[in-house]
């Protein structure tokens, strides 16, 4: 087994005429957490929604654990994947997104349940078990049986989070998790987060929370306009920048 | 005058087609339902153009024809062509087909209505296309579209009278059975009515219920 759990390469992705990824090419080791920043507009959210193929790239391809995603050579080309083939894939690989998007007409242990059950096959009682297993490491045993519509931000995202980590997801994906969140519900979404990354899972982070991101990531990509402007060790990205693009970016942050 | 053992004797003979109205303002429902949500959901989401236009063209022919000549098309245009079907399969599957191009604008606002996240969510931890909309996006357009899809349906209960005109023997059937029998007219017709009216009443306190609830719900 290679050690490389993720590689992206070279994705370019268009919108019609705009050109929003314009070949972005990076790697995560097995147990590494990727944190990505920029300025919004610039990509990263696009980037990765690729990676789990919510985004179809316009070119480039996604390897994950050495497979391609959503695709398969046929002699020397590459040919989409049915949509069964590509759930495959999409299983494996937990999402959190900025609007929780919670289903409403389930409540928190079925929301969390329904994945393995319906996906994975397995039965009903092992999926609620599971589910409240889940929903335990995200402190929210107690709101097992309470809808979304009940639940604050901060506990509608930590059950996102428990769905997601149902699947016993190889990667973990986070698209910008705290920005639609008030300020004082940040923090137990973040306290979730960070006792993830100290499991030693993998996980890709678009986030808005710099002080996070040095916290928690192995490695820090700064995106602008599409394209890694630098990456690196957190002390170095924010401490040393090179480019003058991050420098100004960083600056921009703290003058606030 | 007033005959007490006839008019019983009229409502026996009715109710018998007050069955037959029930089954099928059922099963035409059943068959709207589920035409008209996938009619929708490939109206929705589809990135086959050619499926998008025969689900156009489908809605636009349903939508454009009334009733009745598409009931005669479907009973006699069938059985010319050499598939004999029952007056009442055929009533069903008219009025399903029907009911089908009307639903698919009813689930399409539905659909449109739930935010993109809700699917994307449901294919995010593995689910198929179909998954989703099974487990995911169905159970809460159908929740959405309540109010509209209760008025279809009880809109639908008084709409199988046209049926009696391809001899499906439900209300109507019967009551122009027993008029042309017996020529007592206006009781034969108020007896039918109020069969109608017992039938849809409760049917519109139940979608007003059910209305309540899902508002409570959301």
């Amino acid at each position: 087994m290679s050690d490389i759990l993720l590689r992206i390469e070279d994705v370019i992705k268009s919108f019609d005429e705009l050109e929003v990824l314009k070949g972005i090419s990076l790697e995560l080791k097995r147990g590494e957490k990727i944190a990505i920043i920029g300025p919004s507009g610039s990509g990263k959210s696009t980037l990765l929604r690729t990676i789990n193929y919510l985004e179809i790239p316009t070119s480039g391809h996604i390897y994950l654990d050495g497979e391609l995603v959503g695709e398969k050579q046929v002699e020397e080309k590459f040919v989409r994947t049915s949509e069964k083939m590509l759930a495959r894939f999409r299983a494996q690989i937990g999402m959190v997104f900025q609007g929780f998007y919670l289903w409403p007409h389930l409540n928190a242990i079925e929301n969390v349940a329904i994945g393995p059950q319906k996906v994975r096959g397995i039965s009903k009682e092992k999926a609620f078990a599971l589910a409240e297993e889940m929903l335990a490491k995200v402190h929210l045993d107690h709101k097992i049986k309470e809808y979304p519509e009940r639940l604050s931000g901060g506990q509608q995202q930590r059950v996102a989070i428990a769905r997601a980590l149902a699947q016993e997801p190889k990667l973990m994906l986070f698209d910008e998790p705290t920005s639609a969140l008030d300020p004082e519900l940040v923090g137990e979404v973040l306290k979730v987060i960070h006792e993830l990354a100290d499991e030693g899972r993998s996980m890709v982070l678009v986030t808005h929370e710099i002080g996070f991101a040095r916290e928690v990531a192995d490695v820090v990509y700064f995106m602008d306009e599409g394209v890694i402007v630098e990456y690196g060790p957190p002390e170095q990205v924010f401490e040393k920048p090179r480019q003058t693009r991050t420098k100004a970016f960083l600056s921009q942050l703290f003058s606030h | 005058m007033f005959d007490l053992a006839q008019t019983i004797y009229f409502s026996k003979v009715l109710m018998i087609g007050a069955v037959m109205t029930v089954k099928i303002t059922f099963g035409a429902l059943i068959i709207a339902i589920i035409v008209g949500f996938i009619m929708a959901a490939i109206r929705t989401y589809s990135k086959i153009r050619l499926l998008e236009i025969m689900v156009n063209i489908y809605v636009e022919i349903f939508r454009g024809i009334p009733p009745l000549a598409q009931l005669f098309i479907i009973y006699f245009g069938l059985a010319y062509a050499g598939v004999k079907l029952e007056p009442a399969t055929a009533a069903v599957l008219g009025l399903g087909l029907i009911g089908g191009a009307m639903l698919t604008e009813v689930f399409r606002s539905g659909l449109n209505a739930l935010h993109f996240g809700q699917r994307e969510a449901a294919l995010a931890i593995g689910m198929t296309p179909m998954m989703a909309l099974r487990y995911i996006i169905f159970p809460q357009a159908t929740r959405i579209t309540l109010p509209p899809l209760g008025s279809y349906a009880i809109g639908l209960l008084k709409d199988t009278s046209i049926v009696s005109a391809i001899a499906a023997p439900e209300i109507m059937f019967y009551a122009r059975n027993l008029v042309t029998s017996t020529f007592q007219t206006t009781l034969i017709y108020i007896l039918a009515a109020l069969l109608y009216f017992i039938l849809s009443f409760p049917l519109a306190r139940v979608v007003d219920r059910l209305e309540r609830k899902q508002r409570a719900w959301t």
